[in-house]
């Protein structure tokens, strides 16, 4: 009897913990979603009157934001996916005793805050830094041309945070790989692309998976990017949140579009968790 | 592209070939042609070239030096995918995220081939799996396994063959039957097939002609009964099976036969199983040959006197006797168990026959352990 109860005892705390910091405030985010203004109350007193139309007002009023939030995060998604995967490749496949060490360096960025890595690309790409005028001098960007407070920016700042998370799953999934495999793809008369596109890409499906949306849904929630990086034109969902709670103290607005944001993206994972076709790869 | 390698056919011939990693030389200035239709066997211990040399056949390594020709086709540099040489891999690599039929159907589909349905059913039905055609890999057992790895490259009905250890990850018993049923396929099909081991007994199971190989290069080529009888030196007479090799030296010829004396003892060898240089030899006698008498017995042939049986062990089929002799050498003999007993008993002083044909004789400056300190089994850990 006694043995049947210790692993969930063992579970105890885990679940004590996620119910006070997990349940708890989502029930009190989704009861908040739905308030309004106290009539003739003092900035920040809502009560509870079930007005769903809060979600509507919240969408339609920030559209524009939330799809620059999904383009963004699904650029610097990719762009991630592209630098990655030849990184991850390459570790898992060329690096011979070199693996450890370079794994580290691509986990070393952890070591500083998220925020001052931020706060240095706009040093990097900004007048005194060094991209600007080499990119000038050789007439890829015009001399007014800047880069910081430009979607560029954030997208590459995005791309940058979350490179780690991509790379490390892909690593994963490519380091399981059998060589063999591909030696008997090349044997079975495969050249290195079919074999890629045939053996190493379907193998590694599990990696690619996990890291897109290890970068895809923290970039799309993400605020700090667009707001040390871009500007006003730049706003991401994330940023008009982070407003309406702290600034505006609009409540009701914030917890409705924290759960259309959320809403959002469970919808584009499960489409494109389906339409990976994961189950394939067991 | 200036030729089409994937059309090659007609006879394996690798030409001087040398393959170094750094100073090491896994495979040392090896020429060797393997007929085609044959099932060729390179026998030899880990570390002894062997699946370096099967790999260069691949396409898979790069010789340093020499020159590999397929009939007419010079296919020293052809990349893997534009040879018509496909491998069975040792721990098979079968293509985890595909269907058995899938695995079976790549080669297929990348050469654009037409009828894949129809060619690999004929394969699974020719390895009789047929019904596992919609499995994956991992749902299968070792031996289905290793069976699909060979339908997937039979089915390409490749000029050559080649299997890497293809049975070492399979238990005894399956193996023995695989080694049989491979035999027949490759009967069947008749496809040139090139068969990499480190198990002597496979080897000899299944292969036309061995190449016994040995640092880098080929010891021994010949048939399986060809190097058994007659071994031409301590390596290959000790990798294998087992051999008792008596110091000696030749002290007369005597039309087809030579004369050695092994410590004062007078026998007789053909010559053409002598590889001696001089007149320092080992006279090399397989276990099995010998036969034990008791002093007082009348025995004709070979003559060694002067034994006492040191050990007896029965292991079913045969009892194996270990007869230490006077010049201190202990001598292994095995006996039939064809008469019901075992005649002779720890400490029985007992006289060593057999027939002469049935001598060889290595150089004398040979190191008498060569080869026989590998253990098979041991290897089949790495």
């Amino acid at each position: 009897m006694g043995k049947i109860r210790t692993p969930y005892l063992l579970l105890l705390p885990g679940f004590g913990f996620l119910f006070t910091f997990f349940i708890l405030p989502i029930l009190n985010l989704a009861q908040t979603s739905t308030q309004t203004p106290v009539g003739g109350g003092d900035t920040g007193q809502y009560e509870q009157t079930f007005r769903f139309q809060n979600y509507i007002d919240a969408f339609l009023d920030n559209k524009e934001q939330f799809a620059r939030s999904f383009i963004y995060a699904i650029i610097a998604t990719i762009l991630a996916l592209m630098i990655s995967y030849p990184l991850a490749y390459a570790i898992a496949f060329k690096a011979g005793k070199y693996k450890n060490f370079l794994l580290v360096l691509v986990v070393a960025p952890f070591f500083t805050s998220f925020l001052l890595r931020t706060v240095a690309w706009k040093q990097i790409l900004g007048e005194e830094g060094f991209v600007v005028p080499t990119l000038r001098s050789l007439g890829i960007i015009s001399q007014s041309t800047t880069l910081t407070s430009t979607s560029f920016a954030v997208v590459m700042g995005m791309t940058y945070n979350f490179l780690p998370f991509m790379t490390l799953p892909l690593y994963a999934s490519i380091d399981r790989i059998d060589p063999r495999t591909l030696e008997a793809s090349g044997d079975l008369y495969a050249n290195a692309f079919t074999t890629f596109r045939k053996v190493t890409l379907p193998l590694s499906m599990p990696g690619v998976v996990a890291g897109t949306l290890l970068t895809f849904i923290p970039a799309a929630g993400d605020y700090v990017n667009a707001s040390i990086l871009g500007s006003p034109n730049t706003k991401m969902i994330g940023n008009v949140i982070e407003s309406r709670y702290f600034k505006i103290v609009d409540y009701p607005t914030a917890a409705a579009l924290s759960f259309t944001l959320m809403a959002a993206i469970l919808i584009l994972v499960t489409i494109y968790i389906r339409k990976a076709g994961t189950e394939e790869l067991v | 592209m200036s030729f089409d390698a994937s059309t090659a056919r007609g006879d394996l011939i690798l030409t001087r070939i040398t393959k170094s990693y750094g100073d090491f030389k896994a495979v040392d200035d090896l020429s060797l042609t393997i007929p085609k239709g044959s099932f060729f066997a390179l026998l030899g211990p880990s570390g002894c070239g062997k699946t370096t040399t099967l790999r260069m056949i691949a396409g898979l390594e790069e010789p340093t030096v020499g020159s590999i020709h397929l009939g007419e086709t010079d296919i020293t540099t052809t990349k893997p995918y534009q040879r018509p040489i496909n491998t069975v891999f040792q721990n098979y690599a079968l293509f985890p995220h595909l269907t058995i039929f899938e695995n079976i159907a790549f080669g297929l589909r990348r050469r654009g081939f037409k009828d894949v349905d129809a060619e690999v059913n004929k394969v699974l039905n020719l390895v009789e799996l047929p019904h596992l055609a919609s499995r994956k890999p991992t749902q299968l057992s070792g031996g289905q396994q290793q069976r699909i790895a060979l339908a997937r490259a039979i089915v390409n009905r490749p000029a050559l063959l080649l299997l890497d250890e293809p049975l070492g990850a399979l238990d005894l018993k399956l193996r023995r039957q695989m080694q049989i049923e491979l035999k027949w396929i490759q009967k069947e099909v008749g496809l040139t097939f090139v068969h990499v081991t480190h198990d002597q007994e496979e080897a000899m199971t299944m292969a036309d002609t061995i190449a016994v190989m040995n640092e880098g290069q080929i010891e021994q080529m010949g048939s399986p009964a060809d190097l058994y009888d007659n071994p031409e030196t301590a390596f290959v007479a000790n990798f294998l099976g087992q051999s008792n090799l008596i110091k000696g030296t030749i002290s007369g010829n005597d039309g087809d036969s030579l004369v050695a004396d092994l410590y004062g003892q007078k026998i007789s060898l053909p010559k053409s199983r002598s590889h001696a240089t001089d007149n320092s030899i080992y006279a090399g006698i397989r276990p099995e040959k010998f036969r034990i008498s008791l002093l007082n017995t009348p025995v004709s042939g070979n003559v060694l006197s002067g034994g006492h049986i040191e050990d007896v062990s029965y292991i079913g089929v045969s009892t194996q006797y270990q007869v230490a002799m006077p010049w201190g050498q202990e001598l292994i003999v095995f006996e039939q168990n064809d008469d019901g007993v075992a005649p002779f008993k720890k400490g029985d002083a007992v006289n060593i026959s057999w027939e002469p044909i049935f001598t060889f004789a290595l150089r004398g400056d040979e190191d008498v352990t060569a080869g026989s300190e590998v253990n098979p089994e041991v290897l089949d850990e790495e």
